[in-house]
């Protein structure tokens, strides 16, 4: 398949420090992948350094997306390419409503040109809003969620459903969920659990990074990963989130010689 | 400049169908010699037939300018040179420039703001906005209608001596500053308006429909009175930018917002980068009343500017929202100034400035509470927001308070565009210049939707187009 996200020994440190040590990971569209680890274990470095930000240098590897080699592209154009990612401390950008965002971050998705410095040709306003509307409505979010300034006084729970809506906009081919389900209380988990399971099907892969295994009580991953270290120790199915849950990170770490990061 | 020559409608491309289409009186072009003096002033005088009050009134301002020594704070006024500009040219002659004179950054920002032929060649001096004219004229009938005048200044101090007369200078006296005397000295248009008790005008009053002549000049007076109760929002400016071959503009505007009246002045004023904006404005709000001033600054070299309101009487309120974007080359030096006279006054001042590209933005504010006015509140808040290492911004606030019972707070806030942010809206697909442009937006928005419907599009677009080419 021409849209599979493939990691090949992926080496990332972030501020000279090595995080990410020789990672391999293939995820295709329509499967759901959870990779699970400890705090300090490189998920977030993971996910930012799949989706260009600056401040996390790639030493060594490949991320080959849609056939492209997408290290070297900016953030933009590996979100046109059909890559997406679900922050887990989504900014805020005051003064700036959430529609009149995502309708730029929309047209410019689905626009023809690869060029990622060109500004994109805006969708029509009414054509944008009815498509906001019934995805709002889909996903349970509320309509005064359209124009509130993105993400500005937003709650954790508001924040992490904000994130799924633009998912849900923008139509990604793989989607990385970020500790999606931090900070949330288990009502909050539950909802966005459901959302991002409205959205799942054979167009979407999806990469759910966390440290607990609660969200996954609501979107069930075919693949699970533990990632240790800065590398996947592990994968397997099912079996390793339960056993996660009832053992926790020791008895991994212990069989993969692994010193608890400080 | 080309040699003066009446225009024809066929010249300019203009259909000459309309009503008022056109001034069959044009008189020859005059423009004074540079530089500034008695006989220039006198000649002035004589040109615009003034009453003999007005002649000594600018001889008594242009005694007053000789002997202020040149501003020293704020920006660099080093290289303004008094001697080397125009004081006075009629309007007539400004229409003589040809539109090949006009340099060709401003056709193309003219082009991406989508203004029409007409309009631009207005804007860019060189010929008159026939269309507004028929705009103006109608606005004129219905305003009559409730006894409201609107009109440029030359003409009201023809038409209405005893009340120009009553309250020019009063606000704003000649000896206030060196831009004041001078504007005293030299001034020409600008916009006279009055609205009597009880009248409240539904629309905003722009002084782009008010082309009679002179409105473009570089030393225009507005002189607005809002009497008890009156309701009035004036528009001035527009964000096309301001393409005059002068470097000095140095306006003055007073407004006298009299009992339970309510005056807005919104400007936006996208100068051409080699002028120096020298303005000054204030209100006087009595009982009850209130003054707000939302001021935009773009373009220009330096701009030095701080709308003022002076709180006479219990109860009155000063509002200032003011927004500066300094670009390359740029200084601007904006703020405002609130004066609590009285009792119970309250104000509030929002200033929002952007600097990029080595621009400069400065914050200069003060507050002031008289002895005795128990019971005011003032709340200032300053954002600045920096877009590059190049670029800076300052704030000078000053806080005078003679008595204890007050409330100030003043809030500063400087913040540059977050890489976090900017990664953030780029990985969800927009351009680095989409996203810093709608960063930059955002963080002007609280002006914005203040703004008339059509000058918030214009301004979001000005915005986008100052961000052009800024991501490398």
């Amino acid at each position: 398949m021409s849209n599979d996200l493939v990691i090949k020994d992926l080496h990332i440190n972030v501020q000279g420090k090595p995080i990410i040590k020789g990672l391999n990971l293939n995820v295709n569209q329509g499967e759901i992948h959870a990779l699970m680890g400890p705090n300090g274990s490189g998920k977030s470095t993971l996910a930012n350094g799949l989706m260009g930000h600056p401040l996390y240098d790639i030493d060594a590897g490949e991320v080959i997306f849609n056939g492209i080699n997408v290290l070297e592209l900016e953030p933009n154009e590996r979100a046109k390419l059909g890559l997406f990612l679900a922050f887990q401390y989504p900014t805020a950008i005051p003064g700036v409503s959430l529609a009149n965002f995502l309708r730029l971050a929309v047209s410019a998705v689905r626009s023809e040109s690869t060029n990622g410095t060109e500004n994109a040709e805006l969708i029509p306003m009414r054509e944008f809003r009815r498509e906001l509307r019934d995805k709002m409505r889909q996903l349970g979010v509320d309509d005064s969620f359209a124009t509130r300034y993105l993400n500005d006084g937003f709650s954790g729970g508001e924040k992490k459903r904000a994130e799924i809506l633009q998912l849900a906009m923008l139509e990604p081919k793989i989607a990385i969920l970020d500790e999606t389900d931090s900070g949330l209380d288990i009502d909050a988990v539950r909802i966005v659990g459901e959302s991002v399971n409205r959205l799942i099907g054979p167009e979407l892969g999806v990469l759910i990074i966390t440290h607990y295994p609660r969200l996954l009580d609501y979107i069930r991953p075919q693949f699970v990963h533990i990632l240790l270290d800065g590398r996947i120790v592990e994968s397997g199915g099912w079996e390793l989130t339960q056993l996660l849950e009832a053992e926790g990170y020791e008895p991994v770490r212990e069989k993969h010689g692994i010193a608890e990061a400080e | 400049m080309a040699t003066p020559q009446p225009n024809t409608a066929d010249q300019l491309g203009i259909s000459t169908e309309y009503q008022y289409g056109f001034h069959d009186d044009i008189k020859p072009a005059f423009k004074s010699r540079k530089g500034l003096d008695e006989e220039v002033i006198n000649q002035m005088c004589d040109i615009k037939e003034e009453p003999d009050w007005m002649r000594q009134y600018r001889l008594n301002a242009y005694q007053i300018f000789k002997q202020k020594p040149m501003t020293k704070w704020g920006g660099d006024l080093s290289q303004l040179d008094f001697d080397d500009i125009y004081y006075y040219v009629k309007a007539s002659d400004r229409s003589e420039r040809s539109w090949d004179d006009v340099p060709e950054d401003i056709k193309r920002t003219f082009d991406r703001l989508g203004i029409p032929e007409a309009e631009r060649k207005f804007l860019a001096g060189v010929g008159a906005q026939y269309d507004s004219e028929v705009v103006y004229h109608s606005i004129v009938e219905e305003l009559d209608k409730i006894g409201v005048i609107f009109l440029d200044t030359d003409t009201a101090v023809k038409e209405y001596p005893e009340l120009v007369k009553k309250y020019f200078g009063t606000i704003i006296p000649s000896a206030d500053n060196q831009f004041a005397a001078l504007n005293s000295a030299a001034w020409s248009g600008g916009s006279f308006v009055y609205v009597p008790p009880g009248v409240k005008v539904d629309y905003p009053l722009q002084a782009y429909f008010r082309i009679n002549s002179e409105n473009m000049g570089q030393f225009e007076r507005t002189l607005i009175i809002a009497d008890e109760g009156s309701q009035v929002h004036y528009v001035e400016g527009c964000t096309a930018p301001i393409y005059n071959s002068e470097s000095l503009h140095s306006a003055v505007v007073e407004i006298v917002c009299m009992k339970g009246s309510r005056v807005r002045y919104t400007t936006i004023q996208n100068w051409a980068n080699n002028v120096y904006n020298l303005v000054t404005k204030r209100a006087l709000a009595y009982e009850d009343a209130q003054m707000e001033w939302v001021d935009g600054n773009l373009g220009s070299k330096l701009t030095m500017k701080y709308p003022s309101v002076y709180m006479m009487e219990p109860g009155a309120r000063g509002e200032i929202l003011s927004i500066a974007f300094a670009s390359k080359g740029q200084h601007q030096d904006a703020g405002a100034k609130v004066y609590h006279c009285a009792p119970n006054t309250t104000s509030q001042i929002t200033s929002k400035s952007i600097s990029k590209d080595g621009g400069r933005s400065s914050y200069r504010g003060w507050v002031d509470v008289a002895k005795g006015a128990k019971g005011c509140k003032s709340h200032v808040v300053c954002d600045a927001l920096i877009l590059d290492k190049d670029s800076r911004s300052d704030t000078y606030p000053v806080i005078e308070i003679g008595e204890n019972d007050t409330n100030i707070e003043h809030e500063a806030r400087v913040s540059k565009i977050g890489e976090e942010q900017l990664f953030y809206l780029m990985s969800r697909g927009l351009s680095e210049e989409e996203a810093s442009t709608m960063i930059v937006n955002g963080f002007i928005e609280p002006l914005v939707k203040e703004l008339p419907m059509e000058y918030a599009v214009e301004m979001n677009r000005l915005i986008q187009l100052q961000m052009e080419g800024s991501v490398g």
